[in-house]
């Protein structure tokens, strides 16, 4: 049977939904390899379909770029005849499997949506017009997956664990981190992961309250336009659209958003889209299964009312 | 210093693509400076400004700004707005050969010319609009055996120490680190505002030197790049149904309550 490596991806301490959606699709391939640098994360992974555990140890890969990760995975691969390595399709993680392509000498695929039993990919290309069927053809099969594109098959047995001292060169640990500025977090899901995304724009004029409001009745994440992450409105790690996150959830709102290419990057291939704006020109309309031509600050409000009203 | 900035002609963001025999159909397209890279040519013009005698970039600053791309024999357009922002020279690489190069081909080549320039910073944008990988900078680093600052918010060098800090920042947060020369840096679209070709900049760019280079000028063989030698191929490219346009009501005072029974009659919610 073929070998798989995954990369668990965590945030805070708390493995990513998107580890076992990587466990799922390599699953398929053959026997799933979860490969981490965090010993304390080995009891969450029995939740997904993991066969094995690879535990790094010898390196504090947190003070450093992606190299030394990049130059582990290389280890491991060869010690494994691994046939894929898939990895999250994170700014972090596509830089991991640009390294890893180079060492091992293989091709490189990134942000799929998918990956079947032969290897074959499938990406939306040009703003989701466009399915384009890939595979590599030289070295091992290194893929990003984007997160949010197929449920996690949950695990039956818990893993078997090993571990694995990697030789970490010089060269790898030329870039080191002084210090971190973890994202601020509030109580909602992430970003890439949840299903239901509201963003606001420079409509919100500021004033997220009523996207929150309506995010938080439906337990959605809070996304924003680059407008709005430029004015200092909301972080930069929600930022949504080509210089910020890709997500792809059941459904997306944008609030006072124009709908500009740039941000249209990140969401086009959301699988329901409501777009709000005063504007009826707003080139948002454009993509959306759902427009209302009206006030953010009525149409939101009133919406988190209808619910909850629904709900009482 | 000497620094180099990689910056790639793309097709024009907003023009409809379509694929060609499995790539991108170049040709049918506007094609402009990638955006994001003039964002990395600005930072370097800041970096120079910052260390220079005159606080200016060009003759006098005591630094050089050379830049890199790869790219058919249009991409000289990108390279001269590039050169009219500030940069001193260029180096493009233009060859038959390198027709549907992959990532790997693509950092190979400029890995090539990075080693022999003897340079000690490279700056690139976070990402070429049209092929949208991220993974260049990347590349580049392992390649050269250089320290890798990427996804820089801001970029703070110490000429007299050989040293670069950065901040960078990821979906997870800002890491703040640091390395010696050479390193190679790409900046985010926050780190600053790219300025406008200045008249003056405009004209002297006719003036600066474009040095052309094919692939034997490198020392690279064709058979290492180029649609035959990518390390992965496309099996096919469809078309997707368009999305279905959807509906469109103005708020006539429920426009809340009829959104809510919209999304729940589609269960969505
Ligand atoms: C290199 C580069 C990278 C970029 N990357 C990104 C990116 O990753 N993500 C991104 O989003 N953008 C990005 N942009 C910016 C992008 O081009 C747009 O400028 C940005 O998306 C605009 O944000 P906006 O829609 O919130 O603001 P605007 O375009 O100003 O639109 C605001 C909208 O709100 C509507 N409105 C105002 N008041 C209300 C109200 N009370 N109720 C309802 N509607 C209201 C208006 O009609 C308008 O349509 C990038 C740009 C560049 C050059
Ligand atoms: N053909 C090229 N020539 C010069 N620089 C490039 C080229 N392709 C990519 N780059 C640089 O690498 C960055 C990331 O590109 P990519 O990995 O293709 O998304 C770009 O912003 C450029 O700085």
């Amino acid at each position: 049977m073929s070998e798989v490596l995954i990369l668990v991806d965590a945030v805070d301490g708390k493995v990513a939904k998107s580890t076992g959606e990587l466990a799922t699709y390599a699953k398929a391939i053959g026997k799933v390899n979860a490969v981490l640098f965090d010993e304390a994360l080995v009891p969450q992974l029995s939740a997904y379909a993991i066969d094995n555990v690879i535990i790094c140890k010898g390196i504090d890969v947190t003070k450093f770029s992606p190299a030394p990760i990049a130059q582990s995975l290389a280890q491991i691969a060869k010690s494994k005849s691994a046939a894929a390595v898939l990895i999250t399709s994170s700014a972090k993680g596509k830089e991991i499997a640009g390294r890893l392509a180079v060492i091992t000498e293989s091709g490189i695929i990134t942000d799929a949506s998918a990956i079947d039993s032969e290897l074959i990919t499938t990406q939306l290309v040009f703003g989701g017009s466009t399915t384009v069927h890939a595979a590599v053809t030289h070295g091992i099969s290194i893929v990003t997956l984007r997160s949010n594109s197929i449920e996690p098959l949950a695990g039956s047995a818990t893993p078997t664990t090993e571990e694995f001292v990697p030789k970490i060169s010089d060269l790898a640990k030329l870039a080191v981190v002084t210090s971190t500025e973890p994202a601020a977090k509030g109580g909602r899901p992430e970003l890439t992961e949840a299903s239901i995304v509201i963003s606001g724009g420079r409509g919100t004029n500021g004033d997220f309250k009523p996207v929150e409001a309506f995010a938080d009745i439906l337990g959605a994440a809070v996304g924003a336009s680059r407008a709005a992450t430029d004015a200092g409105w909301y972080p930069h790690t929600h930022q949504v659209g080509q210089t910020g996150k890709t997500v792809s959830p059941q459904l997306y709102v944008a609030c006072g958003i124009s709908g500009a290419i740039q941000h249209r990057a990140g969401m086009q291939t959301s699988k329901m889209i409501v777009a709000i704006n005063k504007d009826a020109e707003a080139p948002i309309f454009e993509l959306a299964d759902y427009g209302v031509i009206g006030d953010l600050f009525n149409v939101l409000p009133q919406a988190t009312a209808a619910i909850a009203a629904k709900r009482a | 210093m000497k620094i180099a900035v990689c910056i790639k002609q793309v097709p024009d963001s907003w023009a409809e693509k379509k694929m060609l025999g499995g790539v991108l159909d170049r040709a049918s397209v506007d094609a402009v400076l990638n955006d994001l890279d003039e964002y990395a040519v600005e930072e370097a013009l800041r970096i120079v400004e910052a260390s220079s005698p005159t606080k200016e970039a060009g003759e006098g600053s005591g630094h050089t700004i050379t830049l890199i791309s790869m790219g058919p024999e249009r991409a000289t357009e990108a390279i001269r707005k590039a050169l009219s922002m500030g940069a001193d020279e260029a180096i493009h690489i233009s060859d038959e050969a390198l027709a549907g190069s992959d990532a790997l081909a693509t950092s190979l080549v400029l890995s090539k010319v990075i080693a022999d320039g003897g340079f000690d910073l490279v700056l690139c944008g976070t990402e070429s609009t049209d092929a949208r990988m991220s993974v260049i900078p990347a590349m580049l680093a392992q390649r050269l055996g250089w320290a890798q600052l990427t996804f820089a918010g801001s970029v703070k060098v110490d000429p007299g120490d050989s040293k670069v800090s950065i901040a960078r920042s990821t979906e997870f947060g800002i890491e703040n680190m640091e390395a010696s020369f050479p390193a190679l840096i790409s900046v985010i679209e926050k780190i600053n505002e790219p300025r406008y070709p200045s008249f003056k900049g405009i004209m002297a760019a006719k003036k600066k030197t474009i040095t052309t280079k094919l692939l034997s000028d490198i020392g690279l063989s064709g058979d290492l790049v180029g649609n035959k030698a990518a390390w992965s191929t496309v099996k096919d490219a469809l078309p997707r149904p368009a999305r279905t346009t959807g509906v469109k009501v103005e708020d006539g005072g429920n426009g809340g309550g009829e959104l809510v029974d919209f999304l729940l009659e589609k269960r969505v919610i």
